[in-house]
């Protein structure tokens, strides 16, 4: 059985990137085509031909039809085959199952399981990314490490001051506890980190504009198995919310990670900074992309030789859990959890 | 070390939160299942057993969760940003 849990919700692809061509992307284990209709919907396939395999995401598109780049077998949105080479009949088999897709939030979701038990109630927001009050930059990057890697070191930020010094790690956020929550019955994870007097990292610094010391509060909140919100809020040291009215003294970063599984061994790592300040200021843009995506790569460097690390050692390697893994512990158990519901399901839609 | 801070405010509003909290200047973890009932470790690992455990013992009038608990609304009615 797959080490993510079924029947749920994966982020496939940014919105931006399903136009009027063939997108392959393996979602889950599930090799997919993906593209854009002429009336703007979205169409997942399995990305093989019924016929001999050829992957569907190589060949053409037309008429919102896809014809297989090898010999020409033709589909339609919902996978059915409208047209097969030189002969009129069309075998009854000759059909490649369709994946339920939701495009919401500049993001393209995926139903990975049985596509007759689609939950849109387990579709998890991060309405910021496309609000005209955010500007947001974004990214993707491959990781050739498992997703509970990716998992673990996103629910605990410690390691920022470590392997994220002079970006956004500074002493004070591995100093600081943690406090965590966590809701059974809406399986989600939140561990919250305030600090009251923190230095300023150059991250914040160059887009914020604050000189001097920070009051930098950091909660997490992770919605297993794909979706991971960091709100991030930023303000000089004293500088509270308000009772009441907008918090408009302080700076505000949504850090949204989609933590989708690829195979077994690799993940598509898509990172968002989505900001409330600045709003129209390109250079800010840019810096918070160029930056962001050096911290993640830094992820993605040290992740990828975990990876290793892990898989070498199989299954005695020993680890050691402390008070800073408590959000982790957590997060690894609903996983746990929600892998056993999906075992517990008959074996979902794959290609045949 | 900022280990004097209040804690944070509580951020989950549903009937089942369970929260962790770090005893101020020490290494203890407390840990509040939902109904309210406290367990305190140096363990996260040993303290998340505790507390999914202690439903368990929800309908145990003896248990950890019976009469000296102070009542669940006290404890899981949390408060949202």
């Amino acid at each position: 059985m797959p080490s993510w849990p079924l029947n749920q919700w994966y982020v496939a692809a940014y919105s931006r990137e399903i136009t009027d061509g063939l997108l392959g992307r393996t979602i889950c284990g599930e090799p997919l085509v993906f593209y854009r209709t002429s009336d703007g919907e979205v169409v997942a396939l399995a990305d093989r031909c019924v016929h001999r395999r050829y992957p569907l995401s190589l060949s053409h598109l037309k008429d919102d039809q896809i014809i297989c780049g090898y010999h020409g077998f033709t589909y339609d949105r919902t996978g059915g085959c409208v047209a097969a080479p030189g002969q009129k009949r069309i075998p009854r088999t000759a059909r490649v199952p369709a994946f339920e897709v939701r495009e919401v939030d500049s993001l393209v979701w995926v139903w990975i399981g049985e596509q007759d038990r689609v939950d849109d109630a387990l579709l998890p927001r991060a309405p910021w990314l496309d609000s005209p009050d955010y500007t947001t930059v974004r990214g993707m990057e491959p990781l050739q490490a498992r997703y509970g890697l990716l998992v673990d070191n996103l629910m605990d930020l410690s390691h920022e001051t470590y392997l994220h010094g002079g970006y956004i790690g500074t002493p004070e956020v591995a100093e600081t506890p943690i406090t965590t929550e966590v809701d059974e019955d809406a399986r989600v994870v939140y561990v919250s980190r305030h600090m009251a007097d923190a230095a300023c990292p150059p991250f914040y610094a160059r887009s914020t504009g604050i000189e001097g010391r920070i009051t930098r509060w950091q909660d997490i909140e992770y919605h297993p198995p794909c979706l991971y919100l960091l709100h991030s809020r930023i303000a000089p040291v004293g500088v509270e919310p308000p009772a009441d009215g907008p918090d408009d003294r302080a700076f505000h970063v949504e850090v949204v990670y989609a933590i989708t599984p690829e195979t077994e061994h690799s993940t598509h790592d898509f990172w968002m900074v989505a900001r409330d300040f600045a709003l129209e200021d390109q250079e800010v843009s840019d810096f918070l992309a160029e930056n962001n995506r050096t911290v993640v790569l830094q992820d993605v460097v040290a992740l990828d030789v975990l990876e290793q690390v892990v898989e070498g050692e199989k299954e005695n390697y020993q680890e050691l859990s402390i008070n800073i893994d408590t959000g982790g512990l957590a997060a690894r158990r609903l996983l746990a959890a929600m892998v056993k519901d999906g075992e517990e399901q008959p074996a979902p839609v794959t290609a045949r | 070390m900022t280990a004097d801070l209040p804690a944070p405010e509580r951020m989950l509003t549903g009937r089942t939160v369970y929260r962790v909290v770090w005893k101020l200047n020490t290494d203890v973890l407390v840990g509040y299942c939902w109904c309210g009932a406290p367990h305190e470790s140096e363990d996260p690992i040993e303290l998340w057993e505790w507390l999914l455990a202690h439903p368990d013992q929800h309908d145990d009038a003896s248990g950890e969760g019976g009469s000296d608990a102070p009542a669940p609304s006290d404890q899981r009615e949390l408060v949202s940003r």
